[in-house]
């Protein structure tokens, strides 16, 4: 499978990739990692006519120590999200969920940012960063701004980001007990989307790829805030939720695994804290 | 658009698609065939390679983002007619039946051991997620992987 033709540019700088886009206008996309975009542009479903490859924008792959938050750079793949030393200590839920991802061959080329960006439900770091209320920074013709994770993603494969912003950074709130995390994901073969997935982190609790967008599972969290078990949160967890029925799985079963897998994933984080 | 790519270590420079495929630079234009087209959904893992050194898939990634990288195929492993530790573990442990997916098998084990020179089985098995074989059962080529990474020093060129 070919894409339709398109024109590849290749940014050398944040402000030529800026500048690209401002000139192409919704005639044109960014290029991370590609795992998401190109099986997308293959199937035809996507037919960007300009490409704008932000692959040599080296200084946008880093994740650093910031005291209160670890900083990490929009470009940084998921095998150096999985392997970062600071990540495993200071928020090992990231670095564990990263390792989840597709297989090392995707991790290997895809990025944080670019999953953050396409915005797919049904991926995992979205659903994660929003368990660690993480900040994204955006950056476009006006300068930064920072959004918050709760109100980035705002349908499928919608974020707040306009056409001409870069997301350039992702800021993670260390976790009050770092330990205390957990991060279940149901799939038939090991490098398939989660059929359903959860992430849990100092009682925050998030869902993929049940709805439109990474959803908060806010009753589970009430029940947990009002003392209730793991047990007796979890039975919350599909409430508020909009599981889709597709080729492989029904509505019902979403919710059935939600509900489990919200159980096992509270218990194992409060068996670690 | 002109691209610049260094292949098993001979530079080719060549005038092709904005759109094509590093997978079809390779098959079609350096004309290395060993690199094969499975599912074409960066799923099967047939078209691995390595791009810099790592294993990625070449059917998920742009001739024009491997411009001015380095890129190495099945064809690129053997050193002076000997073969490479991963390519005799796979002939003496008989990891192959019908052998389409075995470049990528390949590839994706050399990448492996790059970063985990003496795995355990599970994360062989791991390590391997992104390369499906539909002959073996994998139990051969995990044999293969695990007497590749016990090949003695002086032989792994």
């Amino acid at each position: 499978m070919i894409p339709s033709t398109f024109s590849y540019q290749r940014a050398g700088s944040v402000e030529e990739a800026l500048s690209l886009a401002s000139e192409h206008g919704d005639d044109a996309k960014f290029l991370a990692g590609g795992h998401s975009l190109l099986p997308l542009m293959k199937l035809r479903l996507a037919a960007p006519e300009v490409i704008i490859d932000l692959g040599g924008l080296h200084d946008l792959s880093y994740v650093d120590d910031k005291g209160s938050y670890v900083a990490i750079g929009a470009l940084t793949r998921h095998h150096d999200v999985e392997h970062s030393e600071v990540l495993a200590r200071e928020v090992p839920l990231l670095a564990h969920a990263a390792g989840q991802v597709g297989d090392p061959q995707i991790r290997h080329r895809g990025t944080i940012g670019g999953s953050i960006a396409h915005a797919d439900p049904a991926s995992d770091l979205p659903a994660v960063l929003l368990t660690l209320d993480a900040t994204i920074v955006a950056r476009g013709p006006g300068g930064s701004r920072e959004i918050p994770i709760g109100e980035f993603f705002q349908g499928l494969f919608e974020t707040a980001l306009e056409p001409d912003e870069l997301l350039t950074e992702i800021r993670v709130p260390k976790p009050a007990s770092a330990s205390a995390w957990s991060f279940q994901k149901f799939t038939q073969r090991a490098i398939d989307w989660a059929i359903v997935g959860c992430a849990v982190q100092d009682g925050r609790v998030a869902l993929v790829n049940m709805g439109g967008t990474p959803l908060r599972a806010t009753a589970t969290e009430a029940a947990l805030a009002g003392g209730a078990s793991p047990a007796d949160a979890a039975a919350h967890a599909a409430e508020g939720t909009n599981a889709a029925d597709d080729i492989r799985a029904t509505k019902a079963y979403r919710e059935h695994l939600a509900r489990v897998l919200v159980s096992r994933a509270l218990t194992e984080a409060s068996s670690r804290s | 658009m002109k691209v610049d790519l260094t292949v098993n270590g001979t530079n080719i420079t060549a005038d092709v698609e904005d759109r094509m495929l590093l997978v079809h630079f390779l098959r079609d234009v350096a004309n290395l065939t060993a690199t094969n087209v499975g599912c074409d959904t960066t799923s099967c893992g047939a078209c691995t390679v390595l791009l810099d050194g790592e294993s990625v898939k070449s059917c998920t990634v742009l001739a024009a983002q491997a411009s001015g990288h380095e890129v190495t195929t099945l064809e690129g492993l053997a050193t002076n007619g000997e073969m490479h530790p991963v390519q005799r573990a796979f002939h003496t442990e008989h990891g192959l039946q019908c052998g389409f997916c075995t470049p990528g098998m390949v590839m994706a084990i050399v990448s492996l051991l790059k970063e985990s020179p003496h795995p355990t089985e599970e994360q062989v098995r791991n390590g391997l997620e992104g390369n499906l074989c539909r002959c073996t059962g994998y139990h051969n080529i995990v044999r293969a992987a695990l007497a590749a990474a016990e090949a003695p020093a002086e032989v792994s060129a």
